[in-house]
């Protein structure tokens, strides 16, 4: 890694882990480290700095350059200290005058074939070679010119070994005149992505790195960073630094993309963001990244930023541009009013999974204090609300069970509903290292995702199911494990509720619940289901991951209780590498359910019927808490059509394009009175809205996100938010305007207030966040470090609980008209609703969402790849290009939800989970028919929005 | 909410449930219902029950006695 500007120590070679220590002595001093660590990584923990090329810790060495060599007493020549590992009692010297000597000697090597730009090199002040050639002494080349690859003529002629620099990618340039050759790059995209899209061709002299043959772009390469980051020259560099120069500090944050939530140096010149480095030390992502993560945060200074409050009286009259005054009174006048006609309840809100905990936090204390009701609801509705359920009831706590380091431990992995390497990228890096090792992987998904068949990554089996069968396939799952006899017993015995578990197990034991019998239903071969059963139930440690393929279903709630009673019957809980872990959309869903933001429950996870925890409040707020549930967001909706819900304070959340049918979102908006949108941009949502309240980025503002594993990471502030207020700020004016009298001056007062007020949290503070890094709820006195893996002695409920699962299939039916189904999904490069990367150079890989129709399907349909197709449900229709696609089953259809013209949600039906109403996105049933273009809809909103996003020029 | 769907989502909750004995399963629709819908929905619901709606599963209509009431916002 680069980081000579902003160290963050390299110790040259990865950590070993071993029970067994090994004592040497390195330049007369004494160390212990781990048997088979590296004489390098050794030295390094001494402070003695070897000189190194080819060597990083983020990938195992290969001893090429030569720099690295020492002298070891008693034996021969001078080995390299990256490959060698200690022995116990070895005498280390790493500075001799021999092997001075020969370092100065492989130097000049390096730069006879090197350009000496260095003063006008993009990576003046922040290269290794250039660093390594003072610190060996490098004095002269005495190599006269000859034979080159930086020199663009020679001899009067183009120089045949000279290739020009590569600027395909958006945000990288690969310069192989500048290339040393030291694989880093190679080994960064196996070893870390696990792509392995780079390669060297030729051997020797001729030895290039090359991208398989073709630019950067049009490669496999996923621009993930980790070979930018690996690189020690100027020949992989970020377009930003060429553009800006070296940064000159750097700040601690966490990503605000996906549920994974890595950790990040973000390397600062004055207020500029130069670069987003991956923090080795994060432990969420141990210094890996995602393209979104380290190079798709240009939306944070995008033209389209709304950076002035905005009033408009209805929604036809253009916007008006306003100050923070005018605006929080405006809005303030308007909710009272709605309250004096038509009763407390008459207003609510809505809580961001994008915005910080402390953020969160003030929403629903502003809707349960101010407001004076429980009508908040959250976006978790609509993705892992089932969680919530289904984890509660079997394990007596919604909270995932592992950590991430715990794949590293799992044996067997059943990836089901979730797509891991477009939606939680990081996290399939580790997971697919794990498979490199010799674990095994289980994928249930409609689609071939990528993880079923990848560069040395094969699923031992793919049950491709068709959508809506998730509970037939598992309970299927479970009857193998039951009737073969794969149950485990003792943990059951000790672990479960011992009169559920029987019933459960008699239920999933009858013959309809076999794989033969289900068959039918699912689409999956038995023999596989047998067999992927079996793997999981026998095959070591077992881990289930998954994501929203689970929860969006009419059954989602069903089937999470299905996955936890299988984690139970193979005894897969409670210890490193198994668990249930639910991969969570949006950077701070967890953070948001935590917090309170269900209309039926306070922070902590709390009932409103809990008299204690309403009082603890009450007391503290001075104010009655209602024990009744408020309304969830599909009611408020309903509510707003009926007449009886006038006004809505959303903060960080686009209802109109991620929730269910469209069209009822846009009619219960359209009958409010006051709809107040706090977002970055004029969202879709904001052209039902009275007004609006410029948000601020994560790059603006101190607060906490917790990601899926439960872990609460810090975001610091390394800018100022360019609308003058953090988005805690414009909440608490809110409230203030409304008659509170709230003073918090900085977030860590606000999550003093949440720790004193929520038992998972008590032991959670700014100090302790910046002691540890991070830590993990709950974090308490009796886990005052947190809890990386959760049920270790027993469950939280007491007892594990075993549920019957009845399969119940969905009534979204294909029939003779909607032929086809639908299901919907995200790929790597655009997240969600696409707010953000839409507006960063991501849009050159996903420029548009495409439906994914196979062949067969295609060719009686008429259609060709690249057309224009009609997709039409029971609800809606819309318009979108077809892509021809063996990944989907004939009879499936497959699309993603990033681009706002595309309305995937007009088509999505009206069903959804029985326990918490989580939209049954996951399956439409649907026809698809050539097209010429937009559907009617598609253009009248177009014109609408347009219309809708006037702003009046400002006042003179 | 309309009748059908408030009756549909009602009788979803009734079908997760079905296999229960039938008092245990009237008192875990109540239980449900009681803990996730807010006020407005339950009276809707208890008029639906009252005025003997037909679409209602029969299960539903039992537990319609044993779900709270909700008081006047």
């Amino acid at each position: 890694m680069k980081d000579f500007i902003l160290p963050d120590p390299d110790f040259g070679t990865p950590a070993w882990a071993s029970d067994r220590t090994v004592t040497l002595s390195i330049d007369g001093f004494e160390v212990t480290v781990p048997e088979g660590t590296s004489v390098m990584r050794a030295a390094a923990e001494l402070g003695i700095e070897i000189p190194k090329l080819c060597a990083t810790d983020s990938v195992e060495p290969i001893g090429s350059c030569r720099l690295c060599m020492v002298e070891i007493e008693g034996r021969r020549g001078t080995p390299a200290s990256c490959t060698t590992p200690v022995a116990p009692g070895m005498k280390v010297h790493t500075q001799t005058p021999k092997v001075a000597q020969l370092r100065r000697g492989v130097m000049e090597l390096y730069i006879s074939d090197h350009p000496l730009d260095c003063l006008t090199c993009a990576a003046n002040g922040d290269c290794q070679l250039q660093d390594m050639a003072g610190a060996v002494g490098l004095r002269e080349v005495r190599y006269a010119p000859g034979a080159n690859h930086f020199q663009t003529r020679q001899n009067g002629e183009d120089n045949p070994r000279y290739t020009p620099k590569d600027q395909s990618n958006p945000y990288f340039t690969y310069d192989p005149s500048k290339c040393i050759a030291c694989y880093r790059c190679v080994r960064a995209c196996e070893e870390v992505q696990g792509t392995f899209a780079l390669t060297v061709e030729g051997r020797g002299f001729e030895a290039r790195i090359s991208a398989g043959g073709s630019d950067f772009l049009s490669s496999d390469c996923v621009s993930c960073g980790a070979c930018v980051q690996a690189c020690p020259t100027a020949t992989l560099q970020e377009k930003s630094v060429i553009e800006t120069g070296t940064p000159d500090r750097a700040v601690i944050t966490t990503c605000a993309y996906c549920g994974v939530g890595c950790s990040f140096r973000a390397e600062m010149k004055g207020d500029q963001l130069v670069r987003m480095v991956p923090w080795k030390a994060g432990k969420a992502n141990r210094g890996h990244s995602c393209v979104k993560g380290r190079f798709a945060y240009g939306y944070a200074t995008h033209p389209d930023r709304i950076l002035n409050p905005m009033i408009r009286n209805t929604i036809d009259e253009p916007w008006r541009e306003v100050s923070w005054e005018e605006a929080f009174g405006f809005a303030a006048r308007k909710f009272r009013a709605i309250q004096q006609e038509h009763g407390i309840g008459a207003i609510g809100g809505i809580t961001s999974s994008r915005c910080t905990n402390e953020e969160t936090f003030l929403v629903q204390k502003l809707i349960r204090q101010v407001f004076g009701n429980n009508n908040v609801d959250t976006c978790a509705r609509v993705c892992h609300s089932p969680t919530g359920y289904g984890l509660k009831t079997t394990f007596g706590t919604s909270a995932g069970t592992q950590d991430f380091d715990s794949v590293e431990q799992a044996d067997v992995v059943l990836v089901i509903g979730a797509n891991p390497t477009d939606g939680h990228p990081v996290f399939a890096s580790r997971l697919k290292k794990r498979l490199r090792q010799g674990a095994k992987l289980i994928v249930a998904d409609p689609r071939r995702i990528d993880l079923v068949r990848g560069p040395h990554v094969r699923a031992a089996h793919h049950l491709p199911l068709r959508p809506g069968t998730n509970v037939a396939l598992l309970t299927a799952m479970a009857h193998v494990i039951v009737t073969e006899g794969l149950t485990a017993d003792a943990f059951i015995r000790e672990r479960c509720e011992i009169d559920a578990y029987q019933d459960w197990a008699g239920f999933v034991a009858e013959d309809r619940h076999s794989p033969e019998a289900t068959e039918a239903l699912t689409g999956v071969p038995a023999g596989d289901v047998r067999k992927a059963a079996r793997l999981y139930a026998t095959g070591g440690n077992a881990a289930i991951y998954y994501g929203l393929g689970v929860t969006e279903h009419s059954q989602g709630s069903t089937t999470v209780m299905a996955i936890a009673n299988l984690a139970m019957a193979t005894g897969n809980v409670g210890r490193p590498g198994v668990g249930v872990n639910p991969l969570r959309g949006q950077n701070n869903v967890q953070g948001s359910c935590d917090m309170g933001s269900f209309p039926h429950e306070l922070p902590g996870y709390r009932h409103v019927h809990d008299d204690a925890a309403r009082g603890l409040y009450e007391r503290l707020w001075n104010v009655t808490i209602s024990d009744e549930p408020g309304l969830r967001i599909p009611n408020m909706l309903d509510a707003a059509v009926g007449g009886t819900f006038k006004g809505i304070y959303i903060q960080g959340e686009d209802i109109l394009q991620s929730d269910p049918d469209t069209r009822h979102v846009a009619s219960g908006l359209a009958a409010m009175d006051c709809v107040v949108v706090h977002d970055l941009f004029l969202n879709e949502t904001a052209n039902y809205a009275h007004v609006f309240l410029p948000g601020s980025t994560f790059l603006e503002k101190d607060g906490t996100f917790t990601n899926a594993e439960r872990r609460i990471n810090r975001v610091r502030r390394v800018m100022a938010p360019l609308t003058g207020m953090a988005d805690w700020e414009v909440t608490q004016a809110l409230a203030n305007a409304m008659g509170a009298d709230w003073a918090y001056a900085h977030p860590s007062e606000i999550m003093a207030e949440i720790a004193a007020t929520t038992p998972s949290f008590a032991g959670v503070s700014y100090d302790l966040l910046d002691r540890e890094g991070s830590v993990q709820w709950p974090c308490n006195a009796a886990a005052p470090l947190g809890t990386p893996i959760m049920h270790e002695g027993g469950f939280v409920r007491g007892k594990g609980l075993f549920v019957v699962t009845d399969y119940v299939p969905t009534d979204e039916r294909t029939g003779p008209r909607y032929p086809l189904l639908l299901t919907t999904g995200r790929i790597l490069s655009q997240y969600n609703v696409g707010a953000q990367t839409r507006r960063t150079p991501n849009t050159i890989w996903h420029a548009a969402d495409m439906l994914e129709i196979h062949p067969h399907d295609a060719e009686t349909r008429g259609i060709t790849d690249g057309c224009w197709v009609r997709l039409a449900s029971r609800s809606g229709e819309t318009t979108l290009k077809a892509t021809l696609s063996d990944r989907v089953s004939p009879g499936v259809v497959y699309t993603t939800f990033h681009h706002p013209e595309t309305q995937a949600n007009v088509v999505t039906s009206d069903y959804s989970d029985w326990a918490t109403n989580c939209p049954e996105y996951k399956v439409t049933a649907v026809q698809v028919s050539p097209s010429n273009g937009p559907s009617e809809w598609q253009q009248t909103y177009a014109e609408r929005a347009r219309a809708a996003r006037r702003i009046l020029p400002a006042a003179e | 909410m309309t009748p059908e769907k408030l009756t549909y989502m009602a009788n979803q909750i009734a079908t997760a449930f079905a296999r229960r004995p039938e008092d245990e399963a009237v008192a875990a629709i109540a239980e449900h219902i009681d803990a996730f819908w807010g006020p407005g929905m339950r009276a809707e619901l208890l008029a639906l029950a009252e005025a003997g709606a037909p679409e209602l599963s029969p299960r539903v209509a039992r537990a319609a006695h044993l779900i709270r009431r909700p008081q006047a916002a």
